[in-house]
């Protein structure tokens, strides 16, 4: 890994004395004879925003995986505020789940209900909400991702961006601390792009929202990121602010920012 | 050519085990809350509600034509008056509850297959469990509850709609009366000749759900996978019923020795 700025090799990234919301601690991940994830760690400070950059198949979108336990990581730790998640039990994962919005790369909205039904899902598990609370809940979601007239529509209905925004609405459902997002930007037009970036900059800072996000797009990243973390081959190439990053002498960095400037 | 033919029967007695081990964990979170209540509900609906006309219109057509069997074979000894019962006491041991289950597993076995597969493949049962949901109680304990508690009433249903249909039969072919049928229907069952018969479908419901959810939550290969996992779900369900039928007859006759006669 390259160290950036002040950032050394054996620990995780300087936090500036914030309370840390995730750590991942050398995690490592092989998916038969490939090794997905190699040693990875970093960790994000409440209220702040990591964004992982790294080319398609680097781990990134199993990053976000082995957080929210879907992927159960062959060695390391991952700590959600303290509490590593690899060895909970079910209920016990379930509670942390609770507090962790996801948005899926495919938005994974269930196709045999409606939108609406998709935002209402959690809140119909988890609280005690009464019917019309939970609509307007779900309204009040919609609205912020702009889909407040496609309550009622199926998701194959709908255009992959619409259903990409309706998954984010879905993720921020039970108004979570934290959230992750793979790609929130694929598959959307620029306009949008920059609707769904300033959600979530502001997500981060109205309601101090802790966003992991997955993106390969460098605006999006300008707009939201506290710190980045770049992935190569499953192991940590870069860690720092977008600053930092901008400086740095690392080539994988330089041709990944400048690939992204001109594109 | 015989490391072929072990590791087809290693991945046999593997995949027979991971189902065992799938079956079990079925009915271990069957008795754990949360119970899921309202999805169970919501399944007998689709699996079961939905299912009564293929049971209904199947259970008249057979009804008919296994009176017509029957007639030939006892108008031979003069025994027509036989036809009701003799038809009722074949409907209900056993031809009610083997075809209705062999035609559920094709209906339901194939919807679950290729539902859970697709779920599978598009994430959604993914999206099940970051939402902090437990996918395998959600979609496959609730889908084997509605099927037990399913398959014995549409057992039931198709048993009364196969009398219905040797009625249809018999009416025309004598002109016998709805009343009289369904006496001489009834004269010869008892209770024993019902509820084991019926009840071993609630295994039937078992197998169908749990075999079928299997083959979906394993599928991978995309859209040709979930297409695979559907198709297999019908093959393997009604093979798994069939030769379950078999011990399971073996096991009323034990605990019911009159059922022999």
């Amino acid at each position: 890994m390259t160290a950036i700025a002040g950032v050394r090799d054996d620990e995780p990234a300087v936090l500036g004395g914030a309370k840390v919301a995730l750590e991942l601690d050398r995690v490592s991940k092989s998916f038969g004879q490939k090794r997905v994830l190699d040693q990875v760690s970093f960790s994000v400070a409440t209220g702040t925003a990591v964004v992982i950059l790294g080319r398609s198949g680097t781990g990134k979108s199993v990053t976000l995986r082995t957080i929210i336990g879907l992927v159960r990581p062959d060695s390391g730790r991952v700590l959600v505020e303290g509490e590593d998640v690899c060895g909970m039990t079910r209920e016990h994962l379930n509670e942390v789940r609770r507090r962790i919005g996801f948005l899926f790369q495919t938005a994974a909205l269930f196709d045999s209900i409606t939108v609406g039904e998709n935002v209402a899902f959690p809140l119909r598990r988890h609280t005690n909400l009464k019917e019309r609370e939970i609509r307007g809940r779900v309204r009040e979601k919609l609205e912020q991702v702009g889909l407040e007239s496609e309550y009622n529509k199926m998701p194959a209905s709908l255009s992959g961006g619409m259903r990409k925004r309706a998954g984010l609405a879905r993720a921020m459902a039970l108004d979570p601390p934290m959230l992750l997002v793979d790609e929130p930007s694929a598959g959307l037009d620029p306009l949008t792009t920059d609707e769904i970036d300033d959600l979530l900059a502001s997500l981060k800072e109205h309601a101090h929202t802790t966003l992991v996000v997955v993106t390969h797009n460098i605006a999006s990243a300008r707009k939201l990121a506290d710190r980045l973390v770049m992935l190569h081959d499953g192991r940590v190439e870069a860690e720092g602010t977008l600053a930092e990053f901008e400086r740095s002498d690392n080539p994988l960095v330089r041709a990944f920012m400048a690939a992204e400037s001109v594109g | 050519m015989l490391d072929a033919t072990g590791r087809t029967v290693a991945a046999v007695v593997g995949g027979a085990g991971e189902l065992s081990l799938f079956g079990f964990r079925a009915i271990r979170d069957a008795f754990r809350p949360p119970f899921e209540v309202g999805e169970v509900l919501r399944q007998v609906h689709e699996l079961g509600f939905r299912s009564a006309p293929l049971i209904a219109v199947s259970g008249i057509a057979v009804g008919v034509v296994l009176s017509m069997h029957t007639r030939a074979s006892l108008e031979r000894f003069g025994a027509e008056s036989m036809i009701p019962a003799g038809l009722a006491i074949a409907l209900v041991r056993e031809t009610g509850p083997l075809t209705a289950a062999l035609l559920l597993s094709g209906r339901i076995g194939a919807g679950i297959g290729a539902e859970i597969g697709a779920m599978r493949v598009t994430e959604q049962i993914d999206a099940l469990e970051a939402s902090a949901v437990d996918a395998f109680k959600y979609l496959v304990v609730t889908r084997a509850l509605a099927c037990v508690i399913a398959l014995p009433i549409l057992t039931t249903v198709m048993n009364f709609c196969g009398m219905l249909g040797g009625f249809l039969a018999e009416h025309a072919a004598s002109g016998m009366s709805l009343r009289l049928y369904f006496d001489r229907s009834f004269s010869l069952i008892d209770v024993a000749d019902y509820v084991p018969a019926t009840l071993k479908t609630m295994v039937f419901g078992f197998i169908i759900a749990v075999t079928s959810s299997y083959l979906g939550f394993t599928t991978t290969s995309g859209t040709e996978g979930v297409g695979r996992a559907s198709t297999r779900s019908v093959v393997f369900s009604s093979i798994l019923i069939i030769v379950s039928n078999v011990i399971l007859v073996r096991l009323i006759f034990f605990f019911f020795p009159g059922l022999r006669s």
